[in-house]
This record gives structure tokens, sequence and C-alpha cells, in this order.
């Protein structure tokens, strides 16, 4: 078990290595003065040839490609990544303002995706080819053909335009005073559900619920569709294997054949999946929030990337990267514990 | 062959598959003649006029634009906006059908290149083992650290705007899943007797590859691809959504969304009046999408040996 994770962790450095190097290759693409850009916040500085020069020959914009990379990565290792036009502030402050907001859709997010996920997948399973099945699975595919934004829109048009329940945003204007400008309230997490929660403000509590419910139904409906088909294949596996047509000749009843022998192992793999459908999630909150107007680091990147503010684009890339090399790590050191099989590979 | 045909026809969730898909070949064929071109490039939207605000369904061409097409000579064919006009007066009927063509040369340029680059890294992992494989796969890795909607967006922003870039975004990030898939097959089948035997008469590798172990473990690979399709049609029609992808007025059915978009709550006490902004461009690519995974979700239980002699 140790010398898995042992092994595991060597790894880490080797993809760090890659994902930093490919991240630049890609900001290799641009001109140094496009590169310049990205570090100065004042766009004049760039029209004067004298100190544009300066300024490449400071960052190292035009060193030889190795050299280039390391002073880079030297820079983000001291989180200087640059100045976010979109955001107007430097890029590392954009991330902390935002990363809450989306940290906060997440979490919402991944519990209803997983719970119905499994128990629709695991109930068509179990009706292999009849009507439940067929439909369950139509749902599904429906539902994993549905890309995420016409989704939303579809959202945003029932709950806010047609019964006006669900308005996009983070916060109500008048919410919006209390949160961010008020004495009375303090943010202990930055999770605004959660700090109104803390601050026994219940109107705040509603108020931030409300402009949550619409990006969560959105981002967890394309991914349940995804799981469903996971837990469903996984249990038809399982299902057929022989140790269950042993429960079944020995007269166990079917509940207990299904829940207690063919469940457990049916979703050994799918708790992997469902590791890695967090991080997916992370692509689907780009979209989630730039329907709703959301706050979040996904509706910045969004902006930036309109505005061609490639710093904050180069910079988000870096981050979604890094959290899901973190996230990988995690699911895979959590699926050894699981499944003892993953240790003797 | 014959039997994974004769599944693919009578089971109903992928014949509907079929139908859609016949469809959309159908419309992508005959688009000069659905929507016959008024500029030199097809693929450029007409304006039917130069109003802002979204037109509804049967709205006649503007005269100022009829008489801006007289001018230059050409012949108006086509003067209404069978499902209206989009924001900015864009004809939303003409998008739909030379978006069609869009589609499908993205999921199939996009795929096929994607399985190309996807087969060829798998494929010599897997049967030249050791180190080779360790780097490719690492490798492989390194681009899986990223979430694909995430990587190909920022891959289009420094690559600028445009189909072209749309779609180098796509393939530099797709075809992984495709290697994996490969190399796992090979893995396993390079053990196999005809591997050996072809090995001890002398053929090269390159040929053994090519000839004999491909044919027998791409099935697998072909229904990914087949799925894969959507997956990508989709991708760029939200990049297309989020404002990077396709330039301004290219027939794209993401790009009529994001037009949608600032229409879609209407007028205050008249919700839904811009209704057909987003309800055919969307429920296109909703189809497209769809015919594609039924019939590659059907294709997978009938391919998939575990499933055999159950359906």
């Amino acid at each position: 078990m140790i010398a898995y994770i042992i092994r595991r962790l060597l790894l880490l450095p080797v993809i760090l290595i890659g994902v930093t190097f490919l991240i630049f290759c890609m900001f290799s693409l641009l001109s140094p003065m496009e590169r310049l850009a990205t570090y100065v916040n004042d766009p004049s500085t760039l029209k004067n040839p004298q100190a544009a020069e300066r300024l490449i020959n400071k960052y190292h914009l035009d060193d030889p490609f190795p050299l280039g990379y390391i002073q880079w990565v030297k820079r983000i290792s001291k989180l200087d990544l640059g100045w976010s036009q979109a955001a107007n502030q430097p890029v590392w402050d954009a991330i902390c303002q935002r990363f809450p907001a989306t940290l906060e859709l997440v979490i919402y997010s991944v519990v209803p995706v997983i719970l119905v996920g499994i128990w629709l997948g695991v109930i068509s399973a179990v009706h292999h080819n009849d009507v439940i099945d067929q439909s369950i699975r139509v749902t599904a595919i429906v539902g994993w053909s549905l890309p995420t934004f016409i989704f939303g829109l579809l959202v945003l048009f029932i709950f806010y335009g047609m019964l006006g329940w669900l308005p996009p945003g983070r916060l109500s204007t008048w919410a919006q005073d209390i949160v961010y400008t008020g004495t009375n309230f303090h943010s202990y997490t930055h999770l605004v559900t959660i700090d109104a929660l803390l601050n026994g403000n219940i109107p705040i509590f509603v108020d931030a619920l409300r402009h949550l419910c619409a990006p969560i139904i959105t981002l967890s409906y394309v991914y349940w569709a995804f799981l469903l088909r996971i837990a469903r294949s996984s249990m038809l596996d399982t299902l057929r294997k022989d140790y269950i047509r042993t429960a079944r000749a020995k007269g166990v009843d079917e509940h207990t054949v299904i829940h207690k022998h063919a469940e457990r192992n049916a979703l050994i793999p799918v708790v992997t999946i469902a590791g890695m459908l967090i991080i997916g999630m992370l692509g689907g909150v780009v979209v989630a929030e730039t329907v709703f107007t959301y706050p979040g680091l996904g509706f910045w990147a969004a902006t930036a990337a309109q505005q061609l503010d490639y710093g904050s684009v180069i910079a988000f890339a870096l981050l979604f990267a890094l959290l899901m090399v973190v996230g990988n790590l995690v699911v895979d050191v959590s699926y050894a514990f699981i499944d003892p099989r993953v240790r003797l590979e | 062959m014959n039997r994974t045909l004769r599944k693919l026809f009578s089971n109903a969730a992928s014949l509907l598959g079929i139908i859609l898909l016949i469809f959309f070949i159908v419309i992508a064929v005959f688009a000069p003649v659905l929507a016959p071109p008024l500029s030199d490039d097809p693929y450029q939207i007409p304006r039917m006029s130069w109003d802002v605000n979204p037109q509804p369904p049967g709205f006649p061409m503007s005269d100022n634009i009829r008489d801006m097409y007289e001018y230059i000579g050409k012949e108006v064919k086509y003067d209404k906006a069978l499902c209206g006009t989009a924001q900015g007066g864009y004809d939303i009927f003409y998008g739909l059908i030379w978006g069609t063509r869009t589609a499908f040369k993205i999921g199939i340029i996009t795929v096929f290149a994607a399985m190309l680059i996807g087969l060829f890294t798998g494929s010599i992992a897997a049967y030249f083992g050791k180190w080779l494989d360790e780097i490719l796969m690492r490798i492989t890795d390194i681009f899986l650290s990223f979430p694909f909607l995430v990587a190909a967006m920022v891959l289009t922003t420094i690559l600028g705007r445009g189909l072209d870039k749309v779609m180098i975004a796509l393939i530099a990030f797709g075809w992984m899943g495709y290697a994996r898939v490969i190399r796992g097959s090979i893995l396993s089948a390079k053990e196999e007797t005809y591997v050996m035997a072809a090995k001890a008469l002398g053929v090269r590798d390159g040929k053994i590859i090519w000839r004999h172990l491909l044919p027998n473990t791409i099935f697998p690979v072909l229904i990914q691809a087949s799925m894969n399709i959507g997956t990508m049609v989709v991708t760029a029609a939200t990049l297309s959504f989020l404002g990077v992808g396709a330039p301004m007025g290219y027939a794209d059915w993401g790009q009529m969304v994001s037009f949608a978009r600032n229409w879609i709550i209407g007028a205050p006490g008249h919700a839904g009046q811009y209704w057909y902004t987003v309800f055919y461009p969307g429920i296109f690519i909703i189809l497209f999408v769809l015919a594609w995974n039924l019939i590659g979700d059907t294709l997978r239980d009938i391919l998939d040996p575990r499933l055999r002699g159950e359906l």
C-alpha cells in the first residue's frame, strides 16, 4: 500500500513538469509583445518601444526556449501570474477572489449527481432491457447529448424568464450591500450560504440559494447522465458473475443479491469515475457560470478569453490543470484503499 | 458485420439515430438547394435586415438589403427568413442548413485526425513497450491533466478565432482516449500466436502493427470514435457560445445560440418572445449529437463481447 502511494507520488513531479511545460508551449505561440501584455497593467507602456524592450528583457520573454521556461516557472512559483485585464487586478488576486464562488457551486452540484446517478444506474441494470431500463437509458442519452450551454439557457428561460424564481448572478443587489460592504456581516469561509448561516442571516441564505439553484441544476443534469451510464454497465457486468448466480441458486432473496452482493462490487469502478467526474465538472463550470453570469472562475476565464486577455487564460489553464492533477492523485490513492487489486499491479 | 447491421436496424434507439443521421446528411448534401448562398462565401450567413432585434419567422428581406444585392448584381433567390432572424438580422434558416455542413466538417475531421494520432501513439507504445511505452503514456497523462473544454478554450484563444483553429485545438486535446484504448487492446493481442508467427517469419514491425494487430483491435476505437463525434461538435459549439470559436456570422450552430443568449429572457412581460432564436439552433445541435450517441451506444452494447447473447 505504502509502496503504491510512494510510486504514485514519485510520478507527481513528472506530471507537474509536463503540465507546466505544455502550458508554456502554448504560451510561447504568442509573440513576445503579446506575452508582455500579460504583465503590464497599462497598455500605453507597450506603445513605447524602449520601455517595451526593457520589459521584455526584464521578464525574459525573448530568451531561448528552455531558459524562458525556467524563468517562467520561477515567476509562477512566486504566484506572479501577471495582470488580468478582464478583472482589472493582478491575476492571483482575481483567482483568490473568485475561487470560493466556484467551490460553492461545485460542492453543491456533486452531491445530487452522485446520489441520483448511482441510484438510477443500479435500477436500470437490474431491469436490464425492459421498459424502465429503456426509459432511463433514453433520458440519460438525451442528458448526455444535451450540451450544457443549451440546457443552461433552457433553465434560465424557464426559471427566470417565465417563472422569475431563479435569478442569475450570485446575490441580489440588496444582499450584495450587506455581504460585501455591510459591517455586521463577517465572511468566515467566503461561501455565501455558509457565511449567511454562521451569521444567522436567513434572508441572505435564501437569496444565495436561489441564485445557486439554476447553475446547480445545469451542471448536475449532464453529469448524472454520465455517471448513470457507468454505474449501469458496471452493475450489468457484476450481475453476470458466477457468484451472483450462486447466491441466487442458494435462494438468497433478490433484494439482498442486488444490494448486498452485487452493488458493493459494482460500485468500485464508479467511485473512481465519480472522482474524475468532480474534476470533469471544472470544465462544466465555465459554461454554467457564463450562462448565469455567476461571478466565479469560469465566468472570469470566459470573459478573459473573449477579450484576448492571455495572462488570465493561461493562469486559468494552469490552475485547473493543477486541480485536476491533485484530484487524480486523490482518486488513485483512495481507489487503492477500496480495491486491493490495484496495489498489486 | 451483417449481424451488427441487423441489430442496429432492429433496435428502436439506434434506428432513430440512423434516421436522424440520414436527415442531417440530406440537409448537408442539398444545402445549396435548400438555402442558395447570396455571397461568395457560402458559410457566411446572409443578413435579412440591419436591425439589431431578432425578427419573427417569415420575416421578409428588408428593402435596403435587397437593393444592396441588386446593386452588386446578385440575384436574390432567397428572400424570406423562414425561421426568423437572430440578433443583427442574421437569417436563422440559412445558418441551420449550412451549419449542418460545419457540424459534419468539425465532427469528422477532428475525430478522424485525433483517432489517427491516438492509434499511432497507442499502438507504438504497446507494441514496442518498455521505455517508449513509459514515455508515450506519461505524455498522454499530461495531456489528460487538462479538462477538455478548458484546454480547447485556452488553445483556441491563443491561436485566434476561426474554425480551423478550433479544430486544431480539439484535435490537440482529443487523441488521448484512443491511444489508451488501442494500447490496452494491442497489449493483450500481441501475445497471440499469429503475431508470434508473423514475427518468426520476419515480417517488419510496422507491417505487423498495420496488417495484423490493428485490424484485430480497432473495433473498440471505432465505437469510441462514433460516440466522440457528438462530443467534438458540442465542444466546438460551446467554444463558439463562449465567444472564442467561429468568426462572426459564420454558419455555426453554437454561435447562433450565443446570438440568442441576450434575447432569451425577452422583454418584461413577454417571456419567450424571441423563442425562435434559441429553439432552432438548439434543437439542431441536440438532435445531431443525439444521433451519434444513439448509434454509438448501441454499437457498444452489440460489440461488447461480455454483453453478447444477451441483447
